[in-house]
């Protein structure tokens, strides 16, 4: 199939594909709307290579995005695709595109505010982790953190004080 | 790297060999992942791989024995909230752990545990499961037996706190994997030091049996702080070198965090001697408590069992 298509049809249907597939713990989400997508290429010998950057170092979810990745270009017609890992610059949630902030809300998942960037050493914090969150069901603010990890690594547990629905935030890092 | 197995029909040893046939049909595969797959792993022209790589594993111990450690709190935690966030930094240790190994078997391959030729296990795997206590390179807080729950809390604050630090120090690494891992590292062990920073306030201040456990916990703890801060040769050779920190220079910093927390919960800081090593040797000389070869027997059994396993 590479054989009778031009290099930048290859890349353009490779890039088409790889942008279906989405994380496979928040299902609303394209891995490139997570912003753990970062790069589809082609090599001298006309494999697809695509690039990947772990958003947790410990994320168990990262085999799955591989695995999901190759499958997805295989069956689009690209047989030797890879994975390769990116590791710098390091995710954050600010690669979060508006699209993906959009559909985690939609699902009744919190989004990330700004991840806070300091250039010193990170500051101590004994208080509670003031963010600006709202209640993804009824939007208010009036909410009261209850873990600072939840269903996975990368979210913390809230509950709204108005509607009294606990729900996940997707933490700033 | 998910690759496809082309089995011959009549090569099947084994009735599950057809399931092996594409790894993509599986949500995880049945290849083990490179998590430097396509990572650029060139050791700096003037650094001595070896010492990289000796730097690497002290790092990757550190992490792989607390974050096992930790996961032993699984279902055991005070509440559910606790106890998912106690398994989520064993996972972020885990995960650094992994990376960290990772970049040592690939500065230096003479550190890796030699396996069966056909063995699949990969290099990180192999410095997990089938090195022995005497080759572990952690510092000895991250061994030593599980508590109760002030116990961990005070154990994850002194060593978040301590290795954020050294973490913040690396991510100016000249060696460019490591600088990637400690930049990553900083936001998890942020997290670390906030969860267990809290606590340590809630505990100190809260009922008069959370307040005294707390204090036997951070006495208990306290004659294994001061060998965080002594720096080893390879750590010295290595900061000389611009790809490591000397935990000497940052023991300032971290005092001053401390100082913050003991504040905080009107607690003072203790006046313990540190635990002396075996005929001087420490963590980072191979030197463990008794501890650390019961913990590695059970992480390590299944794996030793079957050095040619494919999960």
């Amino acid at each position: 199939m590479t054989a009778v298509l031009a290099q930048s049809d290859v890349l353009e249907q490779a890039w088409a594909a790889a942008a279906t597939v989405v994380d496979p713990e928040l299902p609303m989400l394209t891995l490139l709307d997570l912003g753990v997508l970062r790069d589809v290429a082609v090599d001298e010998d006309g494999t697809v290579v695509a690039a990947i950057t772990p958003t947790y170092s410990g994320c168990p979810a990262m085999a799955t995005m591989r695995d999901d990745l190759v499958r997805t270009l295989q069956e689009a017609g690209f047989p030797g695709a890879r994975v390769r890992v990116v590791l710098e610059p390091a995710w954050t949630t600010d690669w979060i595109t508006p699209a993906g902030r959009a559909a985690l809300a939609e699902a009744g998942i919190s989004p990330p505010g700004p991840a806070s960037r300091s250039d010193g050493p990170v500051a101590l914090q004994l208080l509670p982790t003031r963010r600006a969150v709202t209640c993804p069901r009824c939007g208010s603010a009036d909410v009261d953190l209850t873990s600072e990890f939840g269903s996975t690594a990368c979210k913390a547990m809230y509950r709204c004080l108005a509607c009294l629905e606990p729900f996940d935030h997707v933490k700033e890092i | 790297m998910p690759d496809i197995h082309t089995h011959e029909p009549d090569d099947h040893e084994s009735v599950y060999d057809g399931l092996l046939v594409n790894d993509a049909h599986w949500a995880f595969g049945t290849d083990f992942e490179d998590p430097l797959a396509g990572v650029d792993t060139t050791v700096p022209d003037d650094v001595d791989p070896a010492a990289l790589a000796a730097y690497c594993l002290m790092l990757g111990d550190d992490a792989l024995v607390l974050s096992q450690r930790l996961a032993e709190w699984a279902s055991r935690a005070p509440d559910l909230e606790e106890d998912i966030a106690l398994s989520n930094i064993a996972l972020d240790l885990l995960g650094q752990a992994r990376l960290l190994l990772a970049r040592a078997a690939a500065a230096d391959p003479d550190v890796v545990p030699v396996l069966p030729e056909d063995s699949p296990v990969p290099d990180e795997d192999r410095l997990a499961f089938f090195r022995d206590d005497l080759q572990f390179r952690n510092v000895r807080i991250a061994e030593v037996p599980n508590g109760d729950f002030a116990e961990a809390v005070v154990r994850i604050l002194l060593f978040s706190s301590w290795r954020l630090a050294l973490f913040e120090g690396l991510s100016r690494s000249r060696d460019a994997v490591l600088a990637a891992v400690a930049a990553k590292g900083v936001k998890e062990l942020a997290y670390h030091r906030d969860f267990s920073g809290r606590w340590f306030v809630t505990l100190a201040r809260g009922t008069e049996e959370s307040r005294r456990r707390l204090v036997a916990a951070l006495d208990g703890l306290w004659p294994l702080w001061a060998e965080l801060f002594e720096t080893h040769d390879v750590e010295q050779a290595v900061a000389d070198a611009g790809v490591g920190v000397a935990p000497a220079e940052i023991a300032a910093q971290v005092d001053v965090v401390l100082e913050q927390v003991f504040a905080a919960s009107g607690i003072d800081r203790p006046e313990r001697g540190q635990l002396a090593g075996v005929q001087g040797r420490k963590g980072r000389d191979g030197g463990h408590t008794e501890a650390l070869s019961r913990m590695l027997a059970e992480m390590q059994v299944v794996a030793r069992a079957h050095p040619r396993g494919q999960w």
